[in-house]
């Protein structure tokens, strides 16, 4: 089975919809030729051409809207936003827009779009370059928010994405685009539903809750924890943030008693602290400890000199030391 | 000055050959939606209902350009003054009845909009929404879609002068010029927006003069004379279906009413301008004119109010009999089942 | 020092007691464990042993009359030892619960105060709810485990080792520990239950799925033993016997769902499954007992007001019904009722009934609101004088008396009786006693 890294399975996942389906096609800015700033529509200007693979004007939130108009009228648009720290002005029509469109007219309009944007720090990308802007979004009645953390995952995720009838916030994990590499069987559709969270170890002292690049680091400290320390964490992948796994989120706490979140997202009301909530509420009587959060910081993210890099984000050892501390308690 | 504009009092039926039937049908539609629309007005000053926005004044620009459509075929995306060129488009005075008094079976949104937010898929109307100017780079998007899709289908899309101040103007019509979409973006000046002057709105003393900006065509027209206003609509409209791309149409009217049913238009304008601008509606000219080629009389205008009046009323009463939406209604779902897409 | 004999707590929702007999008298000599005085409440008559040897030096409360539980009746002691004139009350609670360290009985109303609490720990730590959870199940002391935690505190891991390392029901006293249910060792092979069985799963209070009927359209379906029994009841009780009149009230189980929920963990513990039909029963003996009329049978010369107060118990079988019978259902407390209930149901259903099981009810209570009926008009089961349906218990909204809307769990009591023996009037009354009962439980 070929292995291929986390990005290249987005390009395939968005090669595969646009083949299966006329209905799909791509804007953003550098969509086209040059196959966007991180190379995630390689080959697929040439493949399509230039009306379904189209290069946008340097305006997010035209980028977004003509998404919705267009998605409202038929098709099923896949808009990417360079930057999740660029998506703000694109804000009101997403809030406000795409995400009410189906409640405003009680199903008679839909609006099946993706809005695909690269987010997370530690790659040196400084306060504009480095954003999480998933809590924003994960708040908003009507949005799906999908992230995901593995090469499969990406590309089942993304075209489970754009085929569904609903606009879906889709953040990608940069640092990951190919650090993160993974077995993706070739010649099948790859399909991931968008809803269930995934239990990628099972443990019984300590779980760690977690999405993105921060997943990729819990499974690594949990490696560790058990090498070192004989702790042994039950690990999950959030992956849909929206609409939660519930079901899945709280039958690991109850085997644990122990919940660890991990978001690189500031901390105060991150993403993470709707976890928290849902744990101490529907789980209370399961609670071996404290429910912690281990995040980044609540300073604008993520600030450029490595040195406070480093302090702002999450990292396996971190993470670890984070689990020891819960697992003793 | 907002009474410098120059307008004129006839009705130019230039280049416009429509038959006596279609005329009139015209011009039932424009009383039609006035007499609803001033039924709504008494309504809430009765204390019956919470909310209006109105449309008064605008019927000229509003029908002309519905007719000048391919209903049933060509995309509208409207705004809350749109109630005429809704009720051309086929939304009725018991759907928007319905709608004024909150009730179950209101077809726009069940009832969880405020009235005035025009949708309908069967119709042809996109949905809109409270936040001004988004509906022009989602119209944008949808005449994108026809483009890609390679249909004739036009996209026309509305809104005030005010609501052009939105980047969300600039950036729709900057793809309609950029990718040559079938749209056509009317922008109907009434001269203020809620109280604000349009010279406090734009230092051009034209929305159209904007046009070239976006590399696309640009008119004017007086859009309280229905006949110039379906000329010009006509024209726009062509030049999109057939691939020429966007017009920007900016059609001259004004709002004798205020802003809403919450609005004290006194704090802003003068009676004078009112009563000035009074004498330009539409519905008067375009009866003047109707009158003079022997297609109307007293009779024949009774016989509409009438015909129109009794419409009305019994919209009114059916809506005021219809039940309050269940309270569960507010749970509606959120998301569309995944398999259900037609 | 001389020891106090105490009125005890004899029941759930029980508050006094009342002086039956003396078994001794001032100045005999007593053993510890001898029983020394009768006591009995409406449900239960019970006797109180000494608790040490000595002798009985003051009796306090004379024979018939109605004392607070904990209550000094009497002092044992040396002989010759000075007793005080008038002694305090003692602070009880409900028997059963003396042992429990670490819990908290509360029955809703009475004022039965907690028993003593833990003596506090060493260390500062606290219990998370899942090591509170876990204890309460299993009936763990907490501060008896040694914890791993940070600064002692018993983590859950810690628990749960603790109580796989120990034997079952080690920590019940004797009286607490279920019995195999039958009332005599039976050696016979033909014996109803197994030795120390616990006490059997009962049937949970919901709708049972309709039993599937025998044959297809088109047949003829002979008739069973059983059918040809109901039928020709039903024809003899209706159409033959008695006038049936049914009368129908609504009562409101707020009360005893408030009840049920505060004590049904407690029962759980002591192998009992505390249904509805347990309060229902209770209700309908208090009333019968102060209602005789109602427990009584029609004869040509007269209205035979029955000795006992025998309750029986529809249970619906998948080919037809059986009636087993509570025997002295008003000397039954809450628990003993809800026992024998679910034992009585149990063993019906498997076929496992004594004659003597099925004999000699006065009265009748038919469960018909299992399946959802909310009223019916039941037949009255011969040759007693009333039946008591009792319908579904459902949430409607009512009006309070101040003219407020609540909702409330209502139930709707359908009371057939014979009107040869009973008029309109008495029968509403003796329902609406039931109706109080219910409704003020606690």
């Amino acid at each position: 089975m070929p292995e291929i890294t986390l990005i290249e399975g987005l390009r395939q996942a968005m090669d595969e919809e646009m083949a299966r389906d006329d209905r799909v096609f791509i804007t953003g800015e550098d969509v086209g030729p040059r196959g966007g700033v991180f190379r995630a529509t390689v080959g697929l200007f040439d493949k399509y051409g230039a009306d379904r693979v189209i290069d946008s004007p340097l305006a997010e939130l035209s980028i977004v809207a003509i998404g919705i108009g267009a998605a409202m009228a038929g098709m099923h648009p896949i808009c990417e936003i360079q930057f999740a720290d660029y998506i703000f002005p694109a804000f009101n029509q997403i809030v406000n827009e795409a995400a009410l469109i189906h409640y405003r007219t009680g199903g008679d309009w839909h609006c099946p779009m993706v809005i695909r944007a690269p987010y997370g720090g530690g790659i040196g990308g400084g306060l504009y370059h480095s954003q999480s802007v998933e809590a924003f979004f994960a708040h908003a009645p009507g949005l799906k928010v999908v992230i995901p953390s593995t090469a499969y995952d990406a590309k089942g995720l993304l075209k489970a994405a754009i085929r569904d009838p609903n606009p879906v916030m889709f953040f990608e994990p940069k640092k990951g685009y190919r650090l993160i590499r993974g077995e993706v069987p070739d010649g099948e559709d790859v399909l991931v539903p968008i809803g269930p969270a995934n239990v990628t170890r099972q443990g019984t002292d300590v779980t760690v809750y977690a999405y993105g690049m921060m997943h990729y680091y819990a499974l690594q400290a949990a490696q560790t924890v058990a090498a070192q320390d004989g702790i042994e964490c039950e690990v999950v992948d959030i992956r849909t943030l929206v609409p939660l796994d519930k079901e899945t989120v709280i039958a690991s706490f109850k085997k644990t008693g122990k919940a660890l979140i991990v978001y690189e997202d500031n901390r105060f009301l991150g993403y993470g602290a709707e976890i928290a909530a849902l744990l101490s509420d529907e789980a209370f009587e399961y609670m071996d400890g404290p429910i912690r959060r281990l995040a980044g910081l609540d300073v604008p993210g993520v600030p450029f000199a490595h040195t406070m890099q480093d302090l702002f984000m999450p990292s396996p050892e971190k993470i670890a030391h984070a689990i020891r501390d819960l697992a003793a308690y | 000055m907002a009474t410098d504009v120059q307008i004129a009092h006839q009705i130019d039926d230039t280049g416009v050959d429509l038959d006596a039937k279609l005329l009139l049908e015209l011009y039932w539609q424009m009383v039609r939606a006035r007499r609803t629309d001033e039924r709504t007005w008494v309504l809430h000053r009765q204390g019956k209902i919470a909310f209006h926005i109105s449309g008064i004044g605008h019927e000229g620009i509003q029908i002309g350009a519905a007719y000048a459509m391919r209903r049933g075929y060509d995309y509208a995306q409207l705004y809350y003054r749109d109630l005429a060129f809704a009720m051309a488009m086929g939304y009725t005075p018991h759907d928007f009845m319905l709608s004024i008094f909150g009730k179950a079976g209101e077809p726009t949104s069940g009832a969880r909009q405020m009235p005035s937010h025009f949708s309908s898929r069967a119709l042809g109307m996109l949905s809109s929404s409270s936040p001004v100017a988004t509906q022009v780079p989602q119209a944008a998007g949808a005449a994108l879609a026809c483009k890609l899709r390679g249909e004739d289908r036009v996209t026309v899309v509305t809104l005030g002068e005010g609501s052009t101040s939105e980047g969300d103007f600039y950036e729709g019509l900057n793809w309609a010029g950029v990718h040559k979409l079938p749209l056509v973006c009317i922008v109907q000046n009434n001269i203020y927006a809620i109280s604000v002057p349009v010279h406090l709105q734009m230092a051009v003393p034209n929305v159209a003069d904007r046009a070239p900006m976006f590399g696309i065509a640009g008119a004017i027209v007086d859009g309280n004379d229905v006949l110039a206003s379906y000329r010009v609509m006509s024209e726009a409209i062509q030049r999109a279906r057939e691939g020429g791309g966007a017009t920007l149409v900016e059609a001259k009217t004004y709002r004798p009413v205020p802003h809403s049913s919450d609005d004290d238009d006194r704090t802003y304008r003068t009676r004078d301008e009112v009563e000035t601008w009074k004498q330009r509606d539409p519905i008067l000219r375009f009866q003047a004119y109707l009158r003079e080629r022997g297609l109307l009389d007293d009779e024949a205008i009774d016989e509409i109010e009438q015909r129109v009046r009794q419409e009305v009323d019994e919209a009114q009463a059916a809506a005021e009999a219809a039940p309050y939406p269940p309270a569960e209604d507010a749970l509606y779902p959120l998301f569309k089942p995944l398999d259900e897409e037609a | 020092m001389p020891t106090k004999v105490i009125m005890p707590q004899m029941g759930e929702s029980v508050v006094e007691g009342t002086v039956g007999k003396w078994l001794k008298h001032e100045g005999d000599a007593v053993e510890q464990y001898e029983p020394i005085v009768e006591v009995e409440t409406d449900k239960v008559t019970s006797e109180v042993t000494a608790v040490t040897g000595g002798t009985l030096l003051k009796i306090y409360v004379d024979e018939g009359q109605t004392v607070d539980a904990g209550t000094v009746l009497a002092m044992i002691g040396e002989p010759g030892e000075a007793v005080p004139d008038v002694v305090e009350s003692e602070v009880v609670a409900a028997l059963g619960h003396a042992a429990r360290g670490s819990e908290t009985p509360a029955p809703a109303a009475a004022p039965s105060p907690a028993p003593e609490p833990a003596p506090p720990r060493a260390s500062t730590t606290h219990v998370t709810p899942v090591v509170a959870r876990i204890a309460a199940e299993h009936n763990v002391d907490v501060s008896r485990i040694q914890g791993t935690g940070h600064g002692g505190r018993v983590t859950k891991k810690d628990i749960m080792a603790y109580i796989e390392s120990q034997p079952a029901e080690a920590d019940l006293p004797p009286w607490e520990r279920p019995g195999s249910g039958d009332l005599f060792k039976i050696e016979d092979a033909e014996a109803a239950a197994p030795q120390q069985a616990p006490a059997p799963a009962a049937p949970p209070d919901h709708v049972h799925a309709p039993p599937p009927a025998p044959g297809q359209p088109g047949d003829l379906v002979p008739h069973s033993t059983m059918r040809k029994r109901i039928a020709e009841h039903m024809v003899l009780s209706k159409l033959r016997t008695a006038p049936h009149v049914t009368t129908v009230f609504e009562a409101d189980m707020s009360a005893v769902m408030a009840h049920r929920a505060a004590h049904k963990a407690d029962f759980a513990r002591r192998g009992i499954n505390l249904t509805f039909t347990a309060y229902f029963a209770a209700a309908t003996a208090e009333a019968l007992r102060r209602h005789p009329h109602v427990n009584s049978q029609w004869r040509d010369d007269g209205v035979l007001l029955k000795p006992e107060i025998n309750i029986g118990m529809a249970v619906a079988l998948d080919e037809g019904l059986i009636v087993p019978v509570i025997k002295r259902a008003d000397e039954l407390s809450l628990a003993g009722l809800a026992r024998l209930v679910n034992d009585l149901a149990a063993r019906a259903r498997s076929n496992a009934l004594a004659p003597d099981e099925v004999q000699d009810g006065t009265f009748t209570i038919t469960n018909h609101g299992v399946a959802g009926s909310l009223f019916a008009t039941p037949i009255i089961n011969q040759p007693q004088t009333g039946i008591l349906g009792v319908g579904a218990i459902k949430k409607r909204v009512v009006v309070l008396d101040e003219d407020a809307i609540a909702v409330r769990p209502m139930v709707y009591l359908s009371f057939t009786f014979d009107h040869r023996v009973l008029d309109g009037a008495s029968a509403d009354w003796f329902v609406a006693e039931i109706v109080k009962l219910l409704e003020g439980w606690g």
